[in-house]
């Protein structure tokens, strides 16, 4: 069993609880083993590093000590703006004007620690050919949209995962549980980030846009990876479609949700009915209809 | 032994940070040292006189000049105390300038370690010996690597000059990329049309050899006589039959080989002539994907050629030239743009290249002229051009300029509108380089006159919309964002050096740049020549060029080769390694480590075995000398004795 | 910020600040050549007061106070298009970091209310060790003087059982809370030397 510090991040125990439970859910069907890091805290965010750099190297870099202390030495988060903190921790610890109040600061060294999000330990550990294995209930026939959002790949030094402009670890991902995965141009393009709370119009002008095109590609639902993005494309698609004059009803799971359902999980154990829109459409076999050949779950 | 020192101001450029008159005056105390000074210009007519009425008047047997780089004055200052009457290697050059004076500002500094460098090189000069070169005659005949444009022209001016000339070309036709353009900046008049008569006279010409479809092996020999290995690569026709009648391709059933020369838009047969105008109009099968080289049944071509030139058995061959000078045309290739994921890299079937495009126009192009989309075969009503996709942007290795890509679009963009009057073109850049003569006024005329709309920014990003192509980038000049709906995106993918440049480098030892193109002798004195004797460059395989330059550089490099050849021999260079046979164990060592295969066994009477040197083969790098364990093997004019003697001063 | 008609570059240049940004963000901006690349990828220049290709600009001519007082610096959501696209490999979203935290510092930031929310942000993080995004909205929406924004969640998310009402705590608060005033005394630049520059309470936590 694999074993993996788990940094959970302060969206996964409120608004994105949904995104922490299906994570458990699919980590433990893979065996993957995830250990909560003890006493962890928020990891500063985008206000740390526009406070000062080394706020933000060391609100993350507490974490990572522990999970170091805690004899890990991978840590996966689900959320890629705690994962970018994290990295940005690891690097202050290699740069040499800031290493020395760091390490004061946190007590050691975590430079040595694999630091990953959640969709690269899904596809560097567990992989598109095991997951089409282990598929149970094949999501054949349903159309999905990629999202990746702006930082899971970005910027590429730094996230060393996938591609930063065409990523298609998700696409891979997605196709594994049997479901058709349009090319989506807006893979990476910003959903308005933290703009919902202090400037709701620039997430229903850009949110609005992914959706637009989500729904222009024949797409059920729009898959997604980052709390944030999850929470403005669904809990603020009302707001959206009142900002653009639109009707759109699109779905936004997350990877982890997709997965789970694919696995034959219930929905109800993934929290799919936490998600503002309805993800009903997902429900539906259309295994049978499109002949059962084509499932990859009847040839697995 | 009686030595001079000159030691030159070289204006402001030494004497600027370096005591030139200090150096001198301490010069006078270095052993053998009789006559010092410092001279404002050193290589000046003037300069030299100094140093010949010098020789005379102190009976100076050897001369020290502090000056510059050896590259550049070393032959000039050679030739001064041959004059006045001293052997021409009884002379040593001290680098003060780009060593000492280019490098630093501290006077004092300076100025010591520049009277220790003339010190190191007095210290040589008082074990020189004479040395004399022999004479060798020149072969006049002439390898030109590459048939595009600018090695078409070095062979015909040197054909027309009654040179004999081998011309090797890689691909199965001669042309190059200009074969592939439709129209030529800024005249528009038809490539084809200029370049066919020129293609032509190649293979008409009795004293050009070609050899299509064939590579270089191996190269061995120096200037006037080069032995060169050519590789002829099996084309699986005998060309010495075949009359280019195209019979076979109408036959041929594989119809999904892709068509290299229309740049994979559409696709070919497996045994094909590339286009109408193909010098030499032979056709060759591609291995890859005929079905009777795969193992399938076919052999449909050699039942239907009339002359029976198929051959399905043939290999690759292996010819020998002699050739006395060699001008490397290889050319460029085109960035491969699929390294930009924000333009699709490459999966959008209307994101093209420029390359493409000029075949889309061609009247004998893919579409036969009619411009269309490659995805749907609709005409196109948007296009929109960008310019430096892989030139200029470092984070693709790729910091220079292309040099031809403002002016090709600007062409592509008014031949557009002339082939469809509804359509309009729009092209991101960031600046125009366009100087040429008539140039600019060209790429004005595509903005007055055809109403091509120039926007001013980088493109960011191209994706799919429905069924055309968002290109969203900026228009710095307002600090806007802007979209464009395209239904064709033409990218003017930037020049890189040939494929298999660095090798073939290799083989002509001649050096080349981090990007593969070929080092020039002097940036602007010696432009076509390299530091090979006897090998030239000509075109863009010494860097981006355009039509007008490249044809230029192959007549100068031609030129250069004539001047060569219009000598029936040349001095060979005295300083090459040297046997002392009584030191000599027959060890072998030197045989083995020499790179050009110039040391050879002799035997002596009584069948003892000694090392030779071949001193015509021999390049002096000194390999052999620094390998012989009893040092019997000794490099001329840098033997261990006049090394160490250097080594000697600078740790005295 | 109001437009000149002619920009004094030779008075207004200030070379300390070019260096001081290159600094901060480790970046060379004189490799910037104005392609544009940037802003034609950049989600926010539709609200930018500079084009973040003009902020780049601006930093090259040393505008200090043009490029502290944009709005632009605190429109950005770091969301890293133009530093993937760079033709000359600039970290251009660090140069954007760089200058909000400069800004912050020289208490030029154009944008209170944003600062204002990354501010209540970090209170959250210090009193509680974690972000409790129940109790932040409304707070930071009074603050702002909005107090109805995002009214329209609230029953949905109650009904989804999302919101909780008692923040997180975590146990070792208190160390915490020390990485912030170790943080906020010491202010520790690149080379690891204490900058001792206070902060005005308007522009601190």
């Amino acid at each position: 069993m694999k074993r993996v510090a788990y940094y959970k991040g302060c969206s996964l125990e409120g608004l994105a609880a949904e995104y922490d439970r299906s994570t458990h859910a699919v980590c433990e069907a893979f065996g993957i083993e995830l250990v909560e890091i003890a006493d962890w805290n928020c990891c500063g965010s985008t206000p740390a590093h526009s406070y000062d750099p080394l706020l933000s190297a060391a609100l993350a870099g507490r974490n990572l000590a522990i999970a170091a202390d805690q004899g890990c030495d991978m840590v996966m988060t689900p959320c890629p703006g705690c994962l970018k903190s994290l990295k940005g921790a690891q690097e202050a610890c290699e740069d040499p004007g800031l290493r020395k109040p760091f390490v004061e600061l946190v007590g050691r060294d975590v430079d040595g620690l694999k630091t990953v999000s959640l969709l690269q330990l899904l596809y560097e550990e567990v992989g598109p050919v095991a997951i089409k294995k282990a598929v149970r209930r094949p999501l054949t026939g349903h159309v999905l949209i990629p999202y990746y959002g702006c930082l899971l790949t970005r910027p590429a030094q730094k996230a060393k995962f996938d591609d930063p402009e065409n990523p298609v670890s998700m696409d891979r991902l997605l196709e594994a549980t049997g479901a058709l995965v349009p090319d989506f141009p807006y893979k990476t393009e910003c959903c308005g980030a933290t703009y919902g709370v202090t400037r709701n119009d620039f997430v229903g002008k850009l949110s609005g846009r992914i959706l637009d095109m989500t729904a222009r590609l024949g797409g059920e639902a729009i898959v997604v990876a980052c709390p944030l993005c999850q929470q403005n494309l669904d809990m603020r698609q009302d707001q959206i479609n009142k900002y653009q004059k639109s009707a759109l009803h699109l779905p936004v799971p997350y990877i982890s949700q997709v997965i789970g359902l694919a696995l034959g999980m219930d929905p109800k154990e993934l929290g799919m009915d936490k998600l503002c829109v309805s993800p009903d459409i997902l429900f539906e076999d259309r295994a049978e209809a499109e002949g059962k050949a084509q499932g990859p779950g009847a040839a697995a | 032994m009686r030595i001079g020192v000159f030691v030159c101001n070289c204006g402001t450029n030494i004497a600027g940070t370096v005591d030139t008159a200090k150096v001198a005056s301490e010069a006078l105390t270095f052993a053998d040292v009789v006559y010092a000074t410092n001279y404002m210009y050193t290589c000046s007519e003037p300069g030299q006189q100094e140093i010949q009425r010098a020789i005379g008047e102190h009976g100076l047997q050897g001369v020290v000049v502090a000056a510059c780089s050896p590259r550049m004055h070393e032959p000039t200052f050679r030739r001064a105390v041959e004059k006045a009457g001293l052997n021409k290697y009884m002379f040593e050059m001290a680098n003060i300038r780009e060593h000492v004076s280019w490098i630093g500002n501290d006077k004092a500094a300076n100025t010591a370690k520049a009277a220790d460098l003339v010190r190191m090189a007095v210290a040589k000069l008082r074990f020189n010996q004479p040395l004399f070169s022999s004479k060798m005659p020149v072969n006049k005949r002439l390898l030109v690597i590459g048939g595009g444009v600018a090695g078409i022209q070095a062979a015909l001016d040197c054909a027309d000059g009654g040179m004999d000339v081998v011309m090797v070309e890689r691909k199965q036709y001669i042309g190059g990329k200009m074969a592939q353009l439709d129209k030529t900046f800024p005249t528009i008049d038809c490539s084809s049309c200029i370049l066919g008569p020129k293609m032509v006279d190649v293979s008409q010409k009795e004293n050009i050899t070609l050899y299509a479809s064939s590579e270089i092996e191996s190269i061995s020999g120096y200037i006037g006589n080069f032995t060169v290995d050519i590789r002829k690569k099996a084309t699986y026709v005998n060309w010495d039959a075949c009359t280019g009648c195209g019979a076979c391709m109408e036959k041929c059933p594989a119809k999904n080989t892709p068509d290299v020369f229309n740049e994979n838009l559409g696709s070919a047969r497996a045994i094909n002539i590339p286009f109408p105008q193909a010098i030499p109009k032979k056709a060759v099968i591609d291995a890859r994907h005929c079905r009777q080289l795969n193992g399938k049944k076919c052999g449909v071509c050699a039942k239907i050629c009339p002359v029976k030139a198929i051959d399905f058995e043939m290999k690759d061959t292996i010819v020998t030239e002699k050739v006395g000078a060699i001008i490397a045309a290889t050319g460029y290739d085109l960035f491969d743009h699929s390294v930009y994921g924000e333009y699709g890299a490459g999966r959008y079937p209307d994101v093209i290249t420029g390359i493409q495009y000029e075949r889309i126009l061609s009247a004998s192009g893919p579409y036969g002229g009619h411009i269309q989309r490659p995805s749907d075969g609709k005409e196109p009503k948007n296009i929109v051009f960008l310019a430096c996709v892989g030139s200029r942007d470092a984070s693709v290795g790729r910091p220079y300029c292309s040099g031809v890509c403002c002016m090709y679009i600007a062409k592509q963009a008014i031949l557009t509108k002339d082939h469809l009057p509804e359509s309009n073109s729009y092209v991101f850049y960031m600046d125009i380089r366009a100087p040429g003569k008539n140039y600019d006024e060209f790429v004005r005329r595509a903005q007055e006159e055809y109403g091509v709309q120039y926007i001013r920014g980088r493109v960011a990003k191209i994706y799919p919309r429905g069924d055309r192509m968002v290109v969203q980038g900026a228009d710095t000049l307002l600090g806007v964002q802007v979209e464009v709906e395209a239904d064709l995106v033409v990218l003017a993918t930037g020049i890189e050096s040939s494929a298999g440049a660095g090798e073939l480098a290799e083989k002509l030892r001649i050096s080349y740049d981090q990007y593969g193109f070929y080092m020039e002798s002097h940036p602007k004195l010696r432009p076509v020549e390299t530091n090979t004797a006897g090998v030239y460059l000509a075109g863009a395989c010494q860097g981006p060029k355009d039509i007008p330059s490249s044809v230029a550089q192959g007549s100068a490099a031609a030129s250069k080769v004539q001047s060569l050849f219009a000598h029936d021999t040349i001095e060979t260079n005295p300083q090459v390694a040297l046997v002392n046979e009584r030191n000599c164990i027959a060890c072998g060592k030197c045989i083995q480590v020499c790179p050009f295969g110039a040391i050879q066994w002799k035997e002596l009477r009584g069948g003892i075995k000694k090392a030779e040197v071949l001193p015509t083969v021999c390049q002096g790098c000194g390999v052999c000398n620094a390998t012989c364990p009893p040092k019997a093997v000794q490099l001329q004019h840098a033997t261990d004795n006049q090394l160490l003697a250097e080594v000697n001063e600078l740790c005295a | 910020m109001e437009r000149t008609n002619t920009l004094s570059i030779r008075q207004s240049r200030d070379t300390d600040f070019i260096r001081e940004v290159e600094e901060a963000s480790g970046q060379d901006v004189s490799k910037c050549y104005q392609c544009g690349n940037c802003m034609g990828s950049c989600a926010y220049t539709f609200a930018y007061d500079y084009p973040v290709t003009q902020i780049m600009r601006l930093v090259q001519l040393g505008q200090k106070d043009i490029v502290l007082g944009s709005s632009a610096i605190w429109l950005c959501a770091n969301c890293q298009a133009c530093t993937t696209r760079c033709p000359n490999d600039i970290d251009v979203a660090r140069v954007m970091e760089a200058l909000r935290i400069m800004s912050r510092k020289s208490d030029t930031v154009s944008l209170p209310d944003i600062q204002a929310f990354y501010d209540e942000f970090l209170r959250s993080v210090k009193t509680f060790g974690r972000v409790f995004e129940t109790g932040l909205l409304p707070i930071y929406n009074l603050r702002a003087k909005k107090p109805f924004t995002d009214f329209d969640l609230a029953p949905r998310l109650l009904m989804k059982g999302k919101l909780t009402f008692f923040p997180a705590l975590v146990k070792k608060r208190k160390k915490i809370a020390e990485i912030f005033e170790v943080v906020k005394r010491d202010r520790f630049s690149k080379d690891g030397k204490a900058r001792p520059e206070p902060l005005s309470s308007k522009t601190d936590i």
